[in-house]
């Protein structure tokens, strides 16, 4: 445990960079390379990185089960739910010219919304993945749910 | 106004009822969620045929990019008979499973199970609505996906084997099919199906079309369990929890068969695959040999879950077998029986898991004397058995029929022959159900007598009753079923 104090001092450090570098992806997705689905997995990365230096545990009571639960069907709620508005201001499912008076505008205010929902349901997924994963032995030992 | 976006509708609302279902957790609500997703699809799936129907192909263009450069939903009769097909039968199931899955998935697993029919629903009515290569095969995964974790949910611990067959298969089926979409995106780089069909006869002839013929054909027939890569199949349908059984056999399979129709004659085109290729004849074979090997396999059964399976396979022969005779009476006979096949095979399914809830197993042991213990679903699953065989009045019978006139049509005297062989199989393993439940004793521990409760019993005999309303009056299903046909076939050489 007192071994182990330099990988814990460097967790610290690197998951806000970390974390920052994911929103980076997010929104540099427009113009390069990147998007919510890179970035989700740098944002669920870190916090496996969380996990892997300071156990399961900790890393479960930063974000709960049942939060990343929350999250994995809201993201996906955004994605749709941003067709839907398409739909309701009058262009076709998933049209994003009519989100803005500018059409340009539009498609960027699309695009940023339904990336916005890749990241959290991918994020939410892999942590999701990692927990079931990790957790196995430890679940069934505290005897089922 | 709402009526132009129906084509994306049918995919959405279930696809987003998913979502609230997993938010809402509870198991009451997520029923309710569930119920109102699969009411709304079924009747934008009934207006999207009633529209098809009168005013042809419809087109959409997702996200308002105009196709083939966007991504087009596209769909016309054909597409719609099949969706409607879908969209029922999960209406069907909805009302059935809230006491149906009760006995067989664990209580705090209920909103998974809503959730993840509700992706299925969504995956397959994708299949058929959307107008994209690489889109069928997304949708082909959601629908898979799905459907591996609602087998494995049975009770039965062999149900994760089961789920973990059919997930390796599954998968090996959609790798094929989109290796496929590759080459045929590499030969017209478009991946627009309608936009592929018009560009593929240039192209005909090169060996990379001919792969991508085969792939597809060879990985879409994994997902129809087309004898003999069927294995995958038996399992899967005996261990999965009722509703989900009953839910598959009638859809999963058929949606698949509808990609293969669509492939065969909307985008490769009739010439390219029957004329030039021996693929009628090996077709035929496989057909043939479906008929014959699975049904007597089912003889065999001591499980009326795994029996039904058989029966299944051996039904897909007489489905294939339409398609092998490349006429539009043949492909009339299939579409037909694929609807006939999907309300009788469901509502056998749906009768037995209401069995399988009183009698606690579905063995040839468990259910002897049914005919004392549960007399209304042992006589509904004789009827369904009737329908099966093929024997008048039923709706099984309409489909043999069109089947056996479309052989005489082309001057095949011995596929009748063949196809009342195989009716003769038929009637021996639905006769061991018959002997099992009237002439043997119950078990000890039978249950008393009574039948299953009201909310999957009322379900599992409108299915059965409409095994008979269609058999006796089959005016509305071989209309639309000739007019899926017409399209099929038309669609490849007018070239829409």
């Amino acid at each position: 445990m007192r071994l182990d104090i330099i990988l814990r001092v460097i967790a610290k450090l690197l998951i806000p960079f970390a974390l920052v570098f994911a929103l980076y992806v997010q929104f540099h997705g427009d113009f390069g390379p990147g998007g919510g689905f890179q970035a989700g997995v740098i944002v669920a990365a870190s916090v496996i990185f969380y996990a892997l230096i300071y156990g399961l545990p900790a890393a479960r009571r930063v974000v709960p089960d049942a939060l990343v639960e929350i999250l994995l069907a809201v993201g996906v709620l955004i994605y749709a739910g941003v067709g839907v508005i398409g739909l309701l201001l009058g262009g076709n499912y998933l049209d994003y010219f009519v989100l803005a008076g500018d059409p340009v505008h539009g498609q960027h205010r699309g695009i940023l919304w339904v990336e916005l929902g890749v990241l959290i349901t991918v994020a939410a997924v892999m942590l999701k993945v990692f927990y079931v994963f990790a957790g196995r032995r430890r679940d069934a030992g505290e005897g089922g749910e | 106004m709402l009526t132009q976006h129906f084509p994306a509708l049918l995919v959405v609302v279930p696809l987003i009822a998913a979502p609230l279902i997993v938010l809402v957790r509870r198991s009451l609500p997520s029923w309710i969620i569930a119920l109102l997703a699969t009411a709304a699809t079924f009747g934008i799936a009934l207006s999207l045929l009633d529209r098809t129907l009168a005013e042809g192909t419809l087109s959409y263009a997702m996200g308002s990019w105009a196709p083939p450069l966007g991504i087009e939903y596209r769909i016309d009769a054909a597409g719609a008979f099949v969706a409607v097909i879908v969209a029922a039968m999960g209406l069907i199931v909805m009302p059935y499973s809230r006491v149906g899955i009760a006995a067989e998935v664990r209580n705090e697993e209920h909103y998974l199970y809503y959730a993840l029919m509700m992706l299925c629903l969504a995956g397959l009515l994708g299949i058929l609505v959307t107008g994209d290569a690489f889109n069928v095969f997304v949708f082909l995964e959601v629908s898979s996906l799905a459907t591996y974790v609602l087998i494995a949910m049975g009770r039965d611990r062999r149900a994760l084997m089961a789920a973990y067959q059919y997930l390796l298969m599954g998968t090996i089926g959609a790798t094929l099919y989109v290796v496929g979409v590759g080459l045929l995106y590499l030969e017209t780089g478009t991946l627009n199906l309608a936009d592929m069909a018009t560009r593929l006869p240039m192209a005909s002839d090169s060996r990379a079309v001919l792969a991508a013929l085969a792939f597809i054909t060879v990985g879409i027939s994994l997902k129809i369990a087309l004898f003999p890569l069927h294995l995958w199949l038996p399992n899967a349908y005996a261990y999965a929890p009722s509703p989900v059984s009953a839910f598959l056999a009638a859809t999963a399979t058929k949606v698949s068969i509808y990609v293969l129709m669509r492939y065969f004659f909307s985008i490769f085109g009739e010439s390219a695959v029957f004329d030039a290729r021996a693929t009628g004849a090996i077709l035929l074979g496989l057909s043939l040999a479906a008929m014959f090997i699975p049904a007597i396999v089912a003889i065999f059964q001591h499980d009326m879950k795994r029996l039904l399976a058989y029966s299944s396979v051996s039904q897909i022969g007489y489905i294939t077998l339409g398609i092998s005779m490349d006429s539009v009476d043949g492909l009339m006979a299939s579409a037909m029986h694929l609807f006939n096949h999907a309300l009788t095979k469901g509502g056998l399914f749906l009768v037995l898991g209401g069995v399988v809830l009183r009698c606690r197993g579905a063995s040839f042991d468990r259910l002897a004397g049914l005919g004392q213990t549960m007399p209304v679903a042992a006589f509904a699953m004789v009827v369904g058995g009737l329908s099966l065989i093929g024997v008048p009045g039923t709706a099984g019978f309409i489909s043999k029929w069109y089947l056996v006139s479309a052989a005489i049509h082309l001057g095949q005297w011995w596929l009748v022959g063949a196809v009342l062989a195989s009716s003769l199989l038929a009637v021996i393993y639905v006769w061991r159900f018959v002997e099992v439940a009237y002439f043997r004793a119950p078990p000890a521990d039978h249950p008393p007598p009574g039948e299953a409760p009201l909310s999957m019993f009322v379900p599992a005999l409108l299915m059965i009753g409409g095994c008979v309303y269609f058999g006796l009056d089959a005016t509305w299903s071989s209309e639309v079923a000739t007019r899926v046909a017409e399209v099929l076939m038309n669609s490849r050489s007018g070239g829409q």
